[in-house]
């Protein structure tokens, strides 16, 4: 008799991680990183590179709530402008003379509120996110708009200047620091507790979800007041670091920071993704911007190749599948 | 294993980080960044060709011409964070925010490049100098002067503004009401208000047509009430009785040049600003004293003033002689 063994996995534990998503994603950073070191003299510095941080830090905090998100198969457009929103209400408290512990309380409220806002229109009415997001994202931004017109806020206090601007230790800035803390509770929250297993379950499958004794609704709507507060928090770091609110401030982050989600592997569908793979794209992206930068090749250039390295890490493992399999 | 991919990163970065030393500086070629508001802009790539001709005449120059992709600050801070990457030795930038880029370039002022704005100016602490295209009393003057060059008899003009609370066009009407006596024959007979708005504009050169038959000229010093006054002198049939000037974009302008309802009209000259600001931006980079007179070559030199800055020249005058050249421009 013919005996055949059947395996317990399809794959091997290690050969699962050579393959992830996050192992490619790395690869490429180190290209990148090597490929940086070559191109430009002034790329091995540690100064410059912790320069290089502040490209993509604010709009990674913003990416990891993103991320949930998108896992959970909503998303939220309007975070760039929640930012000018939450923006706009400091600039508006420092006139009246708020210190720095107020104008950080009202940077934080005020993108709870619009999480919220997002959040009750969707979970609330059961309107589609994109709709819903597009929307207001013409409406908090034009709020700034009406507000400041082409005027601009100014006269922070000193001591606000240290979240955008401040160092922790030597080159290590504050903003690199929250945004490694924001990571690990990120990385924590989606990946070891029960509300991570929950957004996944509800992107893979949102009616089995709510079968299951999932409570759809609320998790959704934490996922929108959690993005919105992410965004009150990089609206406190830019603020502070260009101490100064325009309206325009922070004109088409939405996408940099869907690209960002995108990269590190979320499925834009929902139902896959991981947190360490957002903050290897988080790199990817500050590192592609930085070193480009550094040989001076135009911005629309720079997007060019965004462009072309979010589509050929996509496309790469699809191709090579279809290859394989032929 | 997912986290110790990430832990990696962070501990390949920091190792790196670790090993290096700072950049000696290669180039012997002193490098002058001009930062304008956003690549791909008539105006400011005019502006990089004068700068170019300023570099060709300095000679061990190079001009690094950059910006962000569209106009916000947060796109200017990047190109100059890694501006200061590079340790070019001067920035001159046109700034889309006078307050956000004061960090940045305060920032690079620290670590030893000179910065000078230009064009759109930066806050006092964040330059060394600010390089005006050009000031309230030469405007004043000049739009008067385009007028009275075409009118050797005299006679009456009006002036066609924006809003009556548009602070540059009210600034440049008093100086320009001001050395009116320094043309004789010269009558100013009203100042009218079309709101920047082109049909508001069209109707009040009309109406002052209706009101002033004599009219032999219209000083409008807005881009918008110079165009919209040339439409209204054509149509009204009065082409060569009634001379439209003031301040307008050439590439606007064009068509009422060649048909004869304005003879001449004046702008900055972009190729000039950006000439004299590497000009400037060399001459202080190279140990210039700012207090004392700055040299900026073919456009001689300027002085600064108690706010730190100066007016390069009188506006640009444009006419039928180079207007061609110019309308692809800006």
């Amino acid at each position: 008799m013919n005996t055949r063994s059947i395996p317990d996995r399809l794959q091997s534990p290690l050969e699962r991680k050579v393959k992830s998503w996050e192992s490619l994603l790395m690869l490429v950073a180190i290209g990148i990183f090597v490929a940086n070191s070559f191109a430009s003299p002034y790329f091995l510095n540690a100064w410059n590179l912790s320069d290089a941080t502040f490209n993509f830090t604010e709009k990674a905090m913003i990416a990891f709530a993103m991320a949930l998100l998108i896992i959970s198969g909503e998303i939220d457009l309007s975070v760039a402008s929640i930012i000018a929103l939450a923006s706009t209400a400091m600039g508006a408290a420092v006139q009246m003379g708020v210190g720095t512990e107020g104008l950080v309380l009202i940077g934080l409220a005020t993108g709870l509120v619009c999480g919220a806002f997002n959040g009750i229109l969707v979970t609330g009415l059961g309107l589609p996110s994109i709709v819903v997001t597009i929307g207001t994202m013409s409406l908090f931004r034009g709020i700034s708009f009406i507000i400041l017109g082409d005027q601009a806020y100014r006269g922070y206090p000193p001591e606000f200047a240290f979240f955008g601007q401040g160092y922790v230790w030597w080159v290590i800035s504050f903003e690199f620091v929250l945004f490694a803390i924001i990571a690990v509770i990120y990385g924590v929250v989606l990946h070891m507790t029960n509300f991570g297993r929950a957004v996944y379950a509800i992107g893979n499958n949102p009616t089995g979800a709510l079968f299951s004794g999932i409570r759809v609704g609320r998790v959704k709507f934490i996922l929108f007041l959690l993005t919105g507060l992410m965004s009150g928090i990089a609206a406190i770091c830019l603020t502070s670091r260009l101490g100064s609110t325009r309206p325009s401030i922070a004109t088409g982050w939405e996408l940099e920071i869907v690209t960002m989600v995108v990269l590190g592997g979320v499925n834009i569908l929902g139902g896959s993704g991981s947190i360490p793979g957002v903050v290897i794209a988080a790199f990817v992206m500050g590192l592609v911007t930085f070193g480009l930068g550094l040989l001076n090749v135009p911005g629309i250039v720079m997007s060019i190749v965004i462009g072309a390295l979010l589509i050929g890490v996509i496309a790469l493992p699809r191709l090579w599948t279809m290859w394989r399999t032929r | 294993m997912k986290r110790r991919t990430f832990t990696s990163l962070v501990a390949g970065l920091s190792m790196a980080a670790s090993m290096m030393g700072t950049t000696a500086m290669a180039q012997d070629d002193m490098r002058i960044a001009i930062v304008v508001k956003a690549l791909g802009i008539g105006f400011f790539e005019a502006a990089a060709e004068g700068a170019e001709e300023a570099a060709a005449e300095l000679g061990n120059v190079e001009i690094i011409y950059t910006g962000p992709t569209d106009t916000t600050a947060e796109g200017q801070i990047e190109v100059i964070n890694s501006l200061i990457a590079q340790g070019v030795d001067a920035i001159a930038i046109s700034a889309n925010d006078p307050d956000a880029v004061v960090p940045a370039l305060k920032r690079a002022m620290d670590r030893g490049i000179t910065v000078i704005s230009w064009d759109s100016g930066v806050a006092e602490e964040g330059r060394m100098m600010h390089l005006n295209p050009s000031s309230t009393p030469l405007i004043g003057n000049t739009i008067i002067k385009l007028a009275a060059d075409h009118m050797p008899d005299g006679g009456q003009v009006a002036i066609l503004s924006a809003t009556t609370t548009s602070t540059n066009q009210n600034a440049w009407i008093a100086a320009a009401e001001e050395v009116l006596p320094n043309y004789p024959g010269i009558e100013l007979v009203a100042t009218v208000y079309g709101d920047d708005l082109s049909d508001k504009s069209y109707r009040e050169a009309q109406g002052l047509m209706q009101t002033y038959p004599d009219l032999k000229a219209i000083i409008a010093p807005t881009t918008v009430g110079i165009l919209a006054a040339c439409q209204a002198v054509s149509d009204a049939g009065k082409i060569g009785e009634i001379n439209v000037t003031g301040l307008g974009l050439p590439s606007e302008m064009a068509g009422c040049v060649e048909s004869g309802a304005t003879e001449s009209f004046a702008i900055w000259n972009p190729i000039d600003l950006g000439y004299s600001a590497t000009m400037i931006a060399h001459a202080l980079a190279t140990g210039t004293d700012p207090s004392g007179e700055i040299p900026m070559g073919r456009m001689g030199s300027i002085t600064l003033d108690e706010t730190g800055s100066a007016a390069m020249a009188d506006p640009f005058t444009y006419d039928s002689s180079n207007i061609d050249q110019f309308k692809d421009i800006f």
